[in-house]
């Protein structure tokens, strides 16, 4: 009973294969899984996207929607066709193929990430021996669309949207990957099933999650900051920065090209979401020996859920960094911090296991961390704001 | 501490979005279709017209002075007198306005038509919601879309209704009181003619 509704849509799978001819039957299984993926992130890029602005509005002391449908949860449909019947604008001076082109170049990396995730046991779409290092790369193209998108515009805001974007990406993406090379330092492999696998026993009542060691901790919450600025979320949400810029690299986008943006934002956000669920929180491990019945996929969507929750709550919280601020944070913190993490990992793999070892690491990250952030926070008049003139 | 304001911030939304859940006086939205905000006394939107008794047409209390039509800043009202009359509430014949119309879309709700009426004819009413699907017929609102009762006028603004109302008595009272000391003279001197001609000489 357990194994097969583990295996559900594993089994489905095969089973649907099957029906093909033989010589089909690895194109069939790609194109099984690519359209799972794609049918199944795109529901949840529709809920997520009613639940952000319930979610918003429930901090702001609002309603959020809630007309459409049961609870406003149909209000993504509203929107979709909002968006599909608005005229599709091209500015005049624009770059016509570029600007085409830009929203897709943005949202087919990003789908083509997925492919490399394991969203439960035995449910990859593709096993890359270097599946982190391709998720990476190809993460990073979408780096190249917006910068197409704010170039073809021909529009002063949208180029200072993509510059923005570029120099905030290029930045985050340093600390990103350093922070994700402990966890492969540590597992010993580019594979994501590896990594994921990794994790899958349990000491005590903890699991063997890496977040729950001192550097695998550090490292998590060095990647999800540096995940918030890949994914151009608020607080780093500068390159869209609506009251600075009007709406960035895509002011100049309408109708349907623009829900695509916002789909490839959305899509990015979830991948990289589920990236940081395989590298520090044990993928579709279960987090409990005793709860271990629960399929591996429903585990994999509720760790999805929790740290997409997280992202709203934080975009709820905390106010739009300015550049410098920005710079500052990704220079001068989280890059000597995951270097320093890395030392740290690896002093913890090589010291024996026990109290000593977890002092170390703890030290070796608590240490820093006050250290850098004390220098951070030191050139920042932080005290109470004099008026010159007021008063 | 680096990150010490984040949390603090954190714990703060949380509780509002908890909250939220819990306490309803967190919520201030009015579901607006289902539910209203109680309108104040001194609400105003559009005018209306002020009838008195059940027939509009008889009760009418605009003599189409046009004062309104020429006071109105954005030129919204358009009246047409009538050739004939007919009687006000005093009783004394007097003109009614044909075609009595004010274009809602041009309409600034300034009120100042009410305020120089003479008659007490013209009062703001608090119906907000006016917008209709025709949008050249359906925002010229003409004479019988804009009448309503006294009966009205005393449910929405009850303070001025009642002042208006003592107004328009104390008038009423004068009107007769001055008609019977005119029929009283009147009768007075059909009794004795040969005394006003006599004080007339």
């Amino acid at each position: 009973m357990f194994n097969s509704l583990d295996q559900l849509f594993v089994s489905l799978k095969h089973w649907l294969v099957g029906f093909a001819p033989a010589a089909w039957q690895p194109w069939v299984s790609a194109l099984i899984s690519a359209a799972a993926i794609i049918g199944v992130f795109a529901l949840l890029f529709a809920l997520v996207t009613v639940l952000e602005r319930k979610g918003l509005g429930r901090i702001q002391n609002r309603y959020g929607p809630n007309r459409v449908g049961p609870a406003g949860f149909l209000q993504f449909a509203a929107d979709g066709i909002k968006a599909l019947t608005k005229e599709d604008l091209v500015p005049r001076a624009a770059d016509k193929v570029i600007h085409f082109l830009a929203p897709i170049v943005l949202v087919m990396p990003v789908v083509l990430a997925f492919s490399v995730l394991p969203f439960g046991r035995d449910m990859v779409a593709v096993d890359f021996d270097a599946g982190v290092l391709f998720f990476f790369a190809v993460g990073a193209a979408a780096e190249v669309a917006v910068f197409m998108a704010g170039w073809s515009s021909r529009n002063k805001y949208s180029l200072l949207g993509a510059m923005r974007a570029i120099a905030q990406m290029i930045s985050y993406e340093v600390p990103l990957i350093l922070s994700a090379v402990t966890v492969i330092m540590m597992v010993g492999s580019l594979s994501t099933v590896q990594i994921v696998a990794a994790q899958g026993g349990y000491a005590g009542w903890l699991p063997d999650w890496h977040v729950f060691t001192p550097w695998g901790f550090a490292g998590f919450v060095l990647f999800m900051i540096a995940a918030t600025a890949e994914s151009n979320r608020s607080p780093f949400d500068m390159p869209e920065g609506e009251s600075e810029i009007i709406a960035g690299y895509f002011v100049e986008y309408s109708g349907f090209k623009f829900a695509l943006f916002f789909l490839g934002e959305y899509f990015g956000m979830f991948a990289i979401s589920a990236m940081a669920i395989t590298l520090f929180l044990g993928g579709w491990h279960a987090p409990f020996e005793a709860l271990v019945w629960i399929p591996s996929w429903a585990w994999f969507f509720l760790k999805l859920m929790a740290i997409i929750f997280t992202f709203i709550w934080i975009r709820g919280t905390v106010p739009r960094l300015r550049i410098d601020q920005l710079m500052n944070f990704a220079w001068k913190f989280m890059l000597p911090m995951a270097l320093i993490n890395l030392v740290a990992a690896a002093v913890w793999h090589f010291m024996p296991t026990g109290l000593a070892r977890w002092l170390v690491g703890v030290a070796l990250v608590v240490g820093p961390y006050l250290l850098l952030g004390r220098g951070l926070m030191q050139n920042q008049n932080v005290g109470k704001r004099i008026y010159r003139y007021a008063d | 501490m680096l990150g010490e304001g984040i949390i603090k911030g954190m714990a703060e939304t949380a509780r509002n979005f908890l909250g939220s859940y819990v306490s309803d006086e967190r919520l201030t939205t009015v579901q607006y279709p289902e539910e209203r905000i109680p309108q104040t006394e001194n609400a105003r939107q559009f005018p209306f017209l002020v009838h008195d008794g059940e027939d509009w047409h008889k009760g009418l209390r605009c003599v189409a002075c046009q004062i309104c039509e020429k006071e109105c800043p954005p030129k919204c009202i358009y009246i047409e007198k009538s050739k004939d009359k007919k009687p006000d509430y005093v009783g004394k014949p007097q003109f009614y306005p044909a075609v009595f119309d004010i274009d809602l879309a041009v309409c600034m709700s300034c009120q100042i038509c009410v305020e120089v009426c003479p008659f007490d004819a013209i009062k703001m009413n608090i119906e907000y919601e006016l917008s209709t699907a025709d949008r050249f017929g359906g925002l010229l609102v003409n004479k019988q879309q804009l009448a309503r009762p006294n009966a009205y006028f005393h449910k929405i603004h009850p303070t001025e209704a009642a002042e208006v109302d003592a107004r328009l008595a104390a008038e009423k009272a004068k009107a007769n009181a001055k008609a019977k000391a005119a029929a009283a003279a009147a009768t007075k001197t059909a009794a004795a003619p040969p005394a006003t001609e006599a004080a007339t000489k």
